[in-house]
């Protein structure tokens, strides 16, 4: 093992070790409690790394879950700029379920603070909090973090197998392994012989791994440029495999129909779906049934035929009951003060005081591919295939499911039809794990239609803001915001862990608490309501309800301010945190912004911080005879260190999208207890006839890299908000904005 | 209740019911996963084949009124042997999470062989049907676009 601390703030260790014919390498965590993984105690099996070279060539692991954002291709292109091999040349694998594996940084990013003024110390904190996340096996993709993650350990583990490589070719040639050089997966000599890295691989694994500086981002192939996606031609031809594209043999097609309430089944009578071709067998699961069949629309219409009768939900049945309840949490004391800049308590003399409450409405994720997976249990051993963004955590679940040690338990994962946060979820796995466990020895594949998938989500949380302002000379000086809503971290955490999070919820105030605005008196509280509705993890989490909460009504101080929106929050921006100041400038060149627009044509600008990444839009609406179009988007972010232009835009407009998908059309009601909504005529969204032209502008002027997946999407609520502001002079105060506006469908 | 389809060019037997959808035929019974549930209900188009060249959404053609040769995306192109269509789709990188696009790029094949070269009013009308969740529009716009210059050039 090389010695520590060559490079500054590492906090990890490249591990290697002999495989059959080649040689593996892995990063791993110093503080790790845990002995090296790439060498398990006898008897153990852990082998876990991110690079394997053998006679068949180099694989390569990205073990995060490819939704779309392109991770697969950013994280090989990390480990192949250091390995120097090419990404078309190598193979590259998600690798099986690993607490190696583990995302330091979504645990990190759980912390208080606000960001983009981290301290070393904060640093510290995050990278021990980090170990924490490890022990309890977070090999989970989301908070855009991989990149984060990645950053260096990717390009740490790939400069670390290349010297090795390159120091067993120095040996076996008797030359100095400072005079080799690497390309295309060999080592050379000067001599213009050369070895490929598989047949040196054997000499490697006898080696200790070599630690090496980075190379600089001036001297970079791949990262930085646009690589071609390493799934794109799968997905373009109808071979990439998701989670229902797999096909076991003697497969069966299973779906299953549980409590619309999210509660108890009284009784069930299958008597009329028994009998019914193609099915064979109705199981009762507790809570909802599962009929399997020889086809899923069989599955599907067996169920439609079961007559059940369901238990009361464990929550207020109607949606005005429960917002109910999320206003009573204002009445408690605040769960957290995050901010509190100067005195809040007291308007300064002199000042324009305003006042607005805001609304948002549950949403579901709506992923384009329904909830689903695929589960053989054999009595001692059950294998999983789904698309999930949390592969631990969906092992170890379904092994309680089942009865099994976790050990007994592989999670294949598949590429994901979406994730969005609702992959991070583990009761589709266990579902499946569970009717498995009713048919040993037979793989089944569970697929949920469309309406029970929208009705058994766990959902974006809705949420009441109530927020006090005042303006004096054209300026801010007061911003005082109380935000309530049930808390997704604290259930995410209880399902995942079996035990809920307590303490300060920075999930809740996400997006505002951090907002990079500098204004004398600014502070805001969190408020939990304490109800049942299931909550989750949604693109962008929190701050896909403050970005509309809290900048919604920054323009409605601007306006109070007598102030261009624009310029009033640059320069609350310049004075706190020069990154953001340079996305709204940006975004007012790019947009060619006057604050003035003709008759019939209305603008807004949105802004937030979020997952450490600063983002402005500003969007274009137009009146066309009296239906509403949102007709152009413009978009400035600042990722600090940009590895891949082309996925970070696309990343950029996708989340923007989402964001506008639920802003135009996006609630989720209960009534009877029951999710209203039940398939996309009643949950649209953004089309190809109604999505805007968009352009892009990726800055890097921030000192620390942060990631593309999450922050387009929180931004584009409020921009559509003030677009419609400037176009009509209605303030819309919550969403979905069609209750208040005809817009284009 | 056997029913013969015509699959791609190849002939199939099929024993299911008469009233099973032609997208639970091909996914659970032929094994042609290319084509994909969204919501069984024509309002997502992941499902878009064509039968006798036109797109349809395979999730509300039952399978004894299927009155054609069905294509799906397998019979489109294959990765290693890829229609004009599906290179223009590489070309412009527009999968994200890649689900919705076997649909897509059915319904676009359909709208180039009437209009070869469609305005953007002809895709907005064309392809409104198919949702994308991971909003890719732009790029899939901009791919018939290029997917329309190459088969002009041909
Ligand atoms: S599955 Fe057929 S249109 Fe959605
Ligand atoms: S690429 Fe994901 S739904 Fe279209």
């Amino acid at each position: 093992m090389a010695s520590l601390g060559k490079i500054a703030r590492r906090t990890f260790l490249i591990g290697s070790a002999a495989i059959v014919g080649g040689v593996a390498f892995g990063a791993y965590y110093v503080t790790r409690p845990a002995p090296n993984p790439l060498k398990p105690a006898e008897g153990e099996a852990a082998l876990n790394p991110f690079v394997l070279i053998d006679q068949q060539g180099v694989t390569l692991f990205a073990p995060r879950a490819e939704m779309g954002q392109g991770v697969r291709t950013t994280w090989a292109a990390l480990i192949a700029e250091e390995l120097d091999v090419d990404p078309d040349a190598v193979r590259i694998l998600h690798g099986p379920a690993a607490t190696a594996y583990y995302n330091t940084a979504l645990v990190g990013d759980a912390l208080p603070g606000k960001g983009y003024d981290k301290s070393d110390f904060m640093h510290g904190v995050a990278e021990t909090l980090g170990v924490f996340g490890k022990v309890m096996g977070m090999q989970v993709t989301g908070g855009s973090t991989s990149m984060i993650d990645g950053f260096e350990r990717m390009r740490a583990a790939g400069a670390s197998a290349r010297e090795t490589l390159k120091e067993a070719a120095a040996q076996r040639l008797g030359v100095d392994r400072q005079s080799l050089r690497t390309a295309n997966g060999k080592v050379m000599a000067p001599d213009g012989a050369e070895i490929a890295y598989g047949d040196l691989a054997v000499a490697a694994a006898a080696l200790d791994p070599i630690e090496t500086e980075l190379r600089p981002a001036t001297e970079w192939r791949l990262l930085g440029k646009s690589q071609p996606r390493v799934d794109m031609v799968g997905k373009t031809t109808g071979t990439a495999e998701f989670g229902i594209d797999v096909r076991l043999d003697g497969m069966k097609f299973a779906s299953v129909r549980m409590s619309p309430r999210h509660g108890g089944m009284i009784r069930f009578d299958a008597s009329q779906a028994t009998g019914m071709p193609g099915v064979e067998k109705v199981i009762d699961l507790g809570t909802g049934v599962a009929v399997v069949a020889n086809n899923t629309w069989i599955a599907m219409q067996a169920l439609d035929a079961i007559d059940v009768e369901w238990d009361e939900a464990p929550y207020p049945p109607e949606t005005d009951q429960i917002f109910a309840e999320i206003a009573s949490a204002f009445d408690s004391g605040p769960n957290s003060t995050m901010r509190d800049d100067g005195d809040a308590t007291k308007t300064p003399e002199g000042a324009t005081e305003l006042r607005a409450e805001y609304r948002v409405p549950y949403l579901a994720h709506a992923t384009m591919e329904p909830m689903n997976a695929t589960a053989l249990y054999s009595g001692t051993r059950l294998d999983i295939w789904s698309g999930n963004q949390a592969p631990v955590f969906t092992a170890r679940h379904c092994a309680d499911a089942v009865g099994l040690e976790v050990e007994a338990v592989d999670v294949h994962t598949t590429y994901l039809g979406g994730g969005f946060g609702r992959r991070g979820e583990v009761d589709f796995a266990v579902l499946a794990a569970r009717v498995a466990r009713e048919m040993p020895d037979t793989p089944v594949q569970v697929t949920w239609s469309r309406e029970e998938d929208m009705q058994h989500d766990f959902y974006r949380p809705a949420a009441i803001g109530r927020f006090r302002g005042a303006v004096q000379d054209g300026k801010a000086v007061l911003l005082d915001g109380d935000i309530a809503a049930q808390s997704c971290s604290q259930q995410v955490m209880g399902r995942w862990l079996g035990a809920p999070a307590v303490g300060p919820d920075k999930i809740t105030v996400d997006g505002a608490f951090n907002a990079p605005y500098a204004i004398p008196n600014f502070r805001i509280r969190g408020y939990l309501a304490e109800l049942a509705v299931p909550v989750g993890f949604w693109r962008s989490v929190g701050p896909s309800v403050n970005g509309f909460l809290l900048d919604s009504f920054v323009d409605e101080m601007a306006h109070a301010a007598g102030r261009d929106p624009l310029d009033f929050r640059l320069q609350m921006a310049r004075a706190e945190w020069e990154p953001a100041a340079a996305c709204l400038e940006t975004v007012r060149d790019m947009s060619g912004w006057t604050g003035k627009t003709p008759d019939g044509v209305g603008r807004g600008v949105g802004f937030t911080y979020s997952f450490g990444t600063p983002v402005a839009q500003v969007i274009e609406v137009v009146d066309e005879d009296g239906t509403i179009r949102i007709n152009k988007a413009w978009i400035a972010c600042d990722l600090g260190i940009v590895l891949d232009r082309s996925i970070v835009e696309a990343q950029m407009i996708g989340g923007m999208n989402y964001g506008l998908s639920a802003a135009c059309y996006g609630e989720i009601t209960f009534s009877d207890g029951e999710v209203e909504q039940l398939n996309f005529p009643d949950y649209d969204a953004i089309r190809m006839h109604t999505a805007p032209v968009t352009e892009v502008a990726i800055l890097e002027n921030k000192a620390y890299i942060s990631g593309a997946g999450e922050p387009g999407t929180p931004p584009s609520m409020p921009a559509l908000g003030n677009a419609l502001f400037d176009l009509t002079g209605t303030r819309a105060r919550d969403l979905p904005l069609n209750k208040h506006f005809d817009l284009l469908i | 209740m056997s029913t013969q389809l015509t699959i791609n060019g190849k002939s199939h037997q099929v024993d299911l019911p008469d009233e099973v959808p032609l997208l639970w035929v091909l996914r659970d019974e032929i094994g042609l996963t290319g084509t994909k549930f969204g919501c069984g209900v024509a309002a997502c188009g992941a499902c878009t084949v064509h039968i006798d060249g036109e797109a349809v959404r395979s999730c509300q053609v039952p399978l004894s009124d299927v009155w054609g040769d069905v294509t799906t995306i397998e019979g489109l192109g294959t990765p290693d042997a890829m229609a004009v269509i599906q290179e223009a789709w590489v070309e412009h990188q527009v999968a994200q999470c890649g689900y919705c696009q076997s649909g897509q790029i059915m319904q676009a094949a359909a709208l180039l062989a009437e209009t070869p070269n469609p305005t953007d009013a002809e895709i907005d009308d064309a392809m409104q049907g198919n949702l994308c969740r991971c909003g890719t529009y732009p790029r899939i716009r901009a791919a018939i676009h290029t997917a329309a210059g190459k088969m002009k050039e041909s």
